[in-house]
């Protein structure tokens, strides 16, 4: 039995977020497996993952033209597991690996589960946990059976780095052809250019606005908050109903679910909506003019005052300490 | 015999809710929740109204898993918008059902009612907001073998095919084509969900709702795991307000996020 890492890679390095699932596969007891959709890894690369202790990786390397669909990904992934006798399969619950790996979950006859929080060896067993109902219960399973168990983590959760060693032995191997769905083809992907933010779901800190901002151009303020501190920005759902910002931005049960480090609400209320999507943040800031404000209830430091005039200041002052 | 687009639905707990938990730990007290009709699945059957005078002969057919004592409440809700029929599959237990049985409850009885040849399309919300986890539609997808597009917020229809824009991550909007019938997952800015009128409701108490039963109970053929415990997450610690003028609590910030909690 082993454990595949679904690995995902940017600019040549593997993410902080597989890196995550490396630690995780670092503390279960089988030995771990790897592979990601690319070229043959550089020197550089294969090095970054023989020393994770990867026993073996896999990539495969799509032609321009083949479309990298939720099939065409599945159908590299599922003879995959099979080959490399993966019973948990680990990956970021991000779009693209939900939709491939819940095709393999049925091809497979294999249990999946994603947004998980936490993943465990306890004695003979794993222990997941996953919050349910946007946060407002977090539920404990055990995995039972041999699987395969497709286990999608939520980006954030898992803070230890994975531990490195040099000289260790690793096997590459290239291989397991996508194949085409003549069904589907992709047209189009743009990235909106504006945006060289972090993912809101990946984030690390987080400026979100709200109804207080009195006006859609008041977000200048986060914005250059953000631009200080690498920030992403994101929204309650009164402002992204408003269209003051893309609906991409909203943080919420019916939005985003995030998990940053920072999350500055400046301007919201803490609608029981908005708090199920950001109360797991680690430290969480308010800033709001009413001192009754549910949000906080939920922060860590608050300030009661105008956010129009707080988020400059609070950006002259992290820009004098940065 | 006509064409059919399929709906697939799930009642959830409206957003309000508060959960209390069973005696056991294991369960939730659902007694005074109010069930609504899962946000995104309102906008796939909004979606399949809409389309559905561009299909010569289709009929729309909601379904959904879930005890009928209560969903039948949701199925109504969609046949008062303007779906055709229902069907209702039931289940003698519906805790903690695998996303995977789900998905096949809902391929078997799509297949029971006739072969894909006759069907537009399948719709569904792009995740339910109660397990938050969206995997349905694809595990679907796979089962009944239809290419999948999930998070659409924009389709153009066409006899055959469908041109489905969709939101990644960081972003990325990417247009597919494809082929129909198709599993296709419905996000929000697809469309504006209609309230159901007044005579549509009328209408709706004399449409039909079909009940099927499915079971899973000790004979899932899927691998899987046992539910060890159910708790609420850990409260969080008080609130620290900053004092002083304005200013006075921006500098007290700053250095509490430098020096006390390190995240920044
Ligand atoms: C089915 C459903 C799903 C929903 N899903 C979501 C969701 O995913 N995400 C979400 O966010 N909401 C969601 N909502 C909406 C939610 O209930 C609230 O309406 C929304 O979050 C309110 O947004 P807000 O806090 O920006 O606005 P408001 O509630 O209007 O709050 C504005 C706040 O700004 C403060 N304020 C005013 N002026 C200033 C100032 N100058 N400086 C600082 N503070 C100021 C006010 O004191 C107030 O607290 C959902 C609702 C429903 C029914």
């Amino acid at each position: 039995m082993k454990t595949l890492i679904i690995v995902d890679i940017e600019s040549g390095k593997i993410k902080k977020t597989s890196l995550e699932l490396v630690s995780i596969a670092q503390s279960l007891t089988v030995p771990f497996v790897g592979a990601y959709f690319g070229p043959e890894p550089t020197s550089e690369l294969k090095s970054e993952i023989s020393a994770l202790g990867f026993s073996e990786f896999y990539f495969t390397t799509p032609t321009a033209q083949q479309a990298l669909t939720a099939g065409s990904l599945a159908s590299f992934l599922s003879p995959l597991i099979a080959k490399s006798q993966s019973s948990i399969i680990l990956a970021t619950n991000h779009s693209t690996n939900r939709d491939s790996l819940s095709l393999c979950a049925a091809h497979l006859k294999g249990a999946i589960l994603n947004d998980v929080t936490h993943v465990a060896q306890t004695g003979a067993h794993i222990e997941i946990k996953k919050p349910l109902y946007a946060g407002k219960i977090l539920s404990t399973y055990q995995l039972k059976g041999n699987g395969p168990h497709f286990i999608l983590t939520r980006p954030n959760q898992f803070s230890n780095l994975p531990n490195t060693q040099s000289h260790l032995s690793m096997a590459l191997f290239e291989g397991f052809e996508l194949s085409g769905d003549n069904r589907i083809k992709i047209v189009e992907s743009v990235k909106s250019s504006s945006q060289a933010r972090p993912d809101l779901s990946e984030a690390n800190i987080i400026v979100a606005g709200g109804r207080g901002l009195k006006e859609a151009s008041n977000f200048k303020h986060l914005e250059n908050l953000a631009d200080t501190l690498g920030a992403s920005v994101g929204a309650s759902r009164a402002v992204v109903d408003a269209g003051w910002v893309g609906h991409d931005k909203q943080v919420g049960q019916t939005g985003k679910t995030v998990a940053p480090s920072l999350y500055i609400a400046a301007g919201i209320s803490g609608a029981i909506q908005h708090l199920a999507g950001m109360s797991s943040s680690k430290v969480i800031v308010a800033i709001n003019t009413d001192p009754a404000a549910p949000i906080f209830q939920k922060a860590t430091y608050g300030i009661v005052g105008d956010a129009l005039e707080v988020l400059p200041m609070l950006n002259t002052e992290i820009k004098a300490i940065l | 015999m006509g064409q059919k687009i399929y709906v697939c639905l799930k009642q959830v707990p409206d957003t309000e809710a508060r959960f209390k938990l069973g005696e056991d730990n294991k369960s939730i007290d659902l007694q005074q929740v109010k069930w609504v009709v899962n946000p995104y699945d309102e906008y796939a059957i909004e979606e399949a109204i809409k389309i559905k005078s561009s299909f010569a002969d289709s009929q729309i057919f909601v379904l959904t898993v879930g005890p009928k004592e209560r969903a039948y409440e949701a199925l109504r809700t969609a046949l008062a918008m303007g779906a055709d029929e229902a069907i209702c599959i039931d289940s003698p237990s519906h805790t903690n059902l695998n996303p995977l049985d789900i998905a096949k409850a809902l391929a078997d009885t799509i297949l029971a009612e006739g072969p894909l040849t006759d069907v537009v399309t399948v719709l569904a919300g792009k995740v339910s907001i109660d397990q938050g986890a969206g995997l349905v539609p694809s595990l679907l997808a796979q089962l009944l073998n239809l290419p999948l597009a999930t998070m659409a917020t924009k389709i153009s229809w066409s006899q055959g095919m469908a041109t489905v824009t969709r939101e990644l991550e960081g972003s990325v909007m990417e247009t597919l084509e494809v082929g129909l019938p198709a599993m296709i997952t419905c996000n929000k800015g697809l469309n504006t969900p209609r309230y159901p009128s007044l005579p549509g409701i009328m209408k709706a108490k004399k449409k039909i709702i079909k009940d099927v039963t499915f079971f899973v109970e000790g004979a899932s053929p899927f691998s899987s795991w046992d539910l060890s415990k159910m708790e609420l997450p850990p409260e969080r610690p008080q609130v620290t307000l900053l004092s002083g003028d304005t200013q006075a609590q921006v500098k007290e910030l700053v250095k509490k996020l430098r020096e006390e909690s390190k995240v920044i």
